[in-house]
């Protein structure tokens, strides 16, 4: 008798045990069409940027807006981290003040483009006070101004087979959004700091501003943006230059 | 009606594991010192462990993260050249510990929070909570509350009891149901996605740094409640609670453990 329950139970847990595994598999298929796995998923702190992803992905809205602030409320010193590039076309670049500098956008667009300075400010532009916190603790509130990373996405067409946005610098710190942060309004192109020009320690001519992440996603001294569907073949294919130093590719905790 | 027939499933799966000394079962092969008196469930020694791995892990990464900017502020906003609350006498460590330490924090963070809550919503189901943690009204009365004090003042050493004392639900409590989730709070309110979505969750604290100064006071207390918790064991008798948390089995009373 209790042999015998024994072995339905065998059987019924090697039953359980496939399906586990099968399931397993067929979920991370799943999950990873509908956007739900991050580049950086691999080893044992891919568990846990998996679980946050994939969790903000479907819990969370993909356009609920960062909060903005009164001009009251801005703060008086704006913390610096890092230097300008000191590599000898952004030195040309900066000594002319930018007037021969493109932005080329490329990759899985129907138009390959390519932008000055004077026509990104030509396009619309918007204007928001927000909140930035740093991986390391510190923040700052700050007027940002710049053209919507959506219309010059749209004005080269992404293909919609497309799954990421890929920001190059003149600096070694590559990054990538998923669309849905790529697309999102208060992703910025941004060339104003609190009303003025952007300041070379602070990215110019032209950092990217994601509200929703930790601050080393803005990408500064942008150069070149290029749409994707894969990040493997991509640096390490860790989807940006801070997964091989340790830090997380989403970054909106 | 359709709800019903899973969540009694649910229940009695959770009974059978998670038996508790008065409602344990026996059976007719338990001998007196084997079943004597089943000190915890199943499901709260193993939920009991994974958490205090988790909660190292926690600790350690928190202690990291805190090395990038071992500075603490009051309000939204704060960083070097603005007036801080209070500055912890530790090096500034860039690149490096705060990096793993977030991947750390945030993958030990999962595991405390599911296995925290699985705790929770059984100790909620199996009446554990209120049959063992919950201090009765006449436990928190004035008397015995200081009863209760005075023996712990005196460092007496408890005796091997069914019940917590009522200075031990109490604090049993206020830990599960007041700093755990406010700590959780204060973390989520450091997400800048989930203020976007539920900015009260940070305005609530005066702030984004707020937030953050009030979660590593929240981390202190627990590291104090950490302190105490293991002084008492010790105080207790390490070995046998230790046992009763591994094993679930408390020495026979009266017997030689």
């Amino acid at each position: 008798m209790s042999q015998a329950v024994s072995r339905r139970k065998l059987i019924t847990r090697g039953f359980a045990t496939a399906a586990g595994v099968s399931g397993l598999a067929a979920a991370a298929r799943i999950a990873d069409r509908y956007g739900l796995i991050p580049p950086d998923h691999g080893g044992i702190w891919g568990i846990g940027e998996t679980l946050t992803y994939a969790t903000q992905r479907i819990l969370m809205s993909r356009r609920s807006l960062a909060r903005e602030f009164s001009r009251s409320e801005i703060s008086k010193v704006i913390p610096v981290s890092g230097d300008p590039p000191r590599t000898e076309p952004f030195e040309r670049l900066l000594a002319g003040s930018f007037a021969d500098w493109r932005l080329k956008v490329d990759g899985m667009v129907a138009r390959p483009s390519s932008f000055s300075l004077d026509e990104l400010k030509r396009f619309p532009s918007r204007s928001q006070i927000t909140h930035q916190a740093c991986e390391e603790g510190w923040s700052f509130i700050a007027e940002w101004t710049g053209v919507p990373l959506s219309y010059v996405l749209s004005l080269a067409g992404v293909s919609p087979l497309a799954k990421f946005a890929v920001f190059f610098p003149f600096d070694e710190s590559w990054d990538s959004l998923d669309l849905p942060d790529a697309f999102h309004p208060q992703t910025l192109l941004a060339y104003g700091l609190n009303g003025e020009d952007l300041p070379a320690p602070h990215g110019a001519p032209l950092r990217l501003r994601v509200a929703r992440q930790l601050g080393y996603k803005s990408v500064k001294y942008l150069s070149h943006i290029t749409v994707t569907d894969t990040l493997k073949n991509i640096g390490k294919g860790l989807g940006s230059a801070s997964p091989e130093e340790g830090y997380s590719w989403f970054a909106g905790i | 009606m359709f709800v019903e027939v899973p969540y009694a499933m649910l229940l009695l799966s959770m009974a059978e594991f998670a038996y508790v000394p008065r409602l344990a079962i026996t059976s007719d092969t338990s001998t007196s010192d084997i079943l004597d008196s089943p000190r915890h469930s199943g499901l709260v020694r193993i939920t009991h462990w994974i958490f205090t791995l988790s909660f190292f892990g926690l600790l350690v990464s928190g202690f990291a993260i805190i090395l990038a900017h071992p500075h603490f502020y009051w309000g939204e906003t704060g960083g070097i050249g603005t007036p801080s609350l209070f500055d912890l006498p530790l090096p500034t460590m860039l690149g490096g510990p705060s990096g793993w330490g977030r991947s750390l924090h945030f993958l030990s963070a999962w595991i405390a929070v599911l296995s925290g809550s699985l705790y929770a919503v059984s100790g909620i189901l199996t009446q554990h909570f209120r049959v063992h943690l919950l201090p009765s009204p006449a436990d928190l009365s004035w008397r015995s509350l200081r009863a209760s004090l005075l023996d712990h003042l005196r460092l007496k050493r408890p005796a091997e009891e069914d019940s917590y004392n009522v200075l031990q639900r109490l604090s049993y409590v206020i830990v599960i149901f007041v700093v755990f989730p406010m700590i959780i709070v204060t973390g989520l309110a450091m997400s800048p996605v989930i203020t976007s979505m539920l900015p009260q969750i940070v305005i609530v604290f005066g702030g984004h740094q707020t937030a953050r100064t009030v979660h590593f006071f929240l981390a202190d207390s627990l590291i104090l409640f950490l302190a105490v918790h293991v002084a008492m064991v010790i105080h207790a008798g390490f070995a046998s609670r230790m046992r009763a948390m591994i094993t679930g089995r408390t020495p026979a009373k009266g017997g030689v453990s």
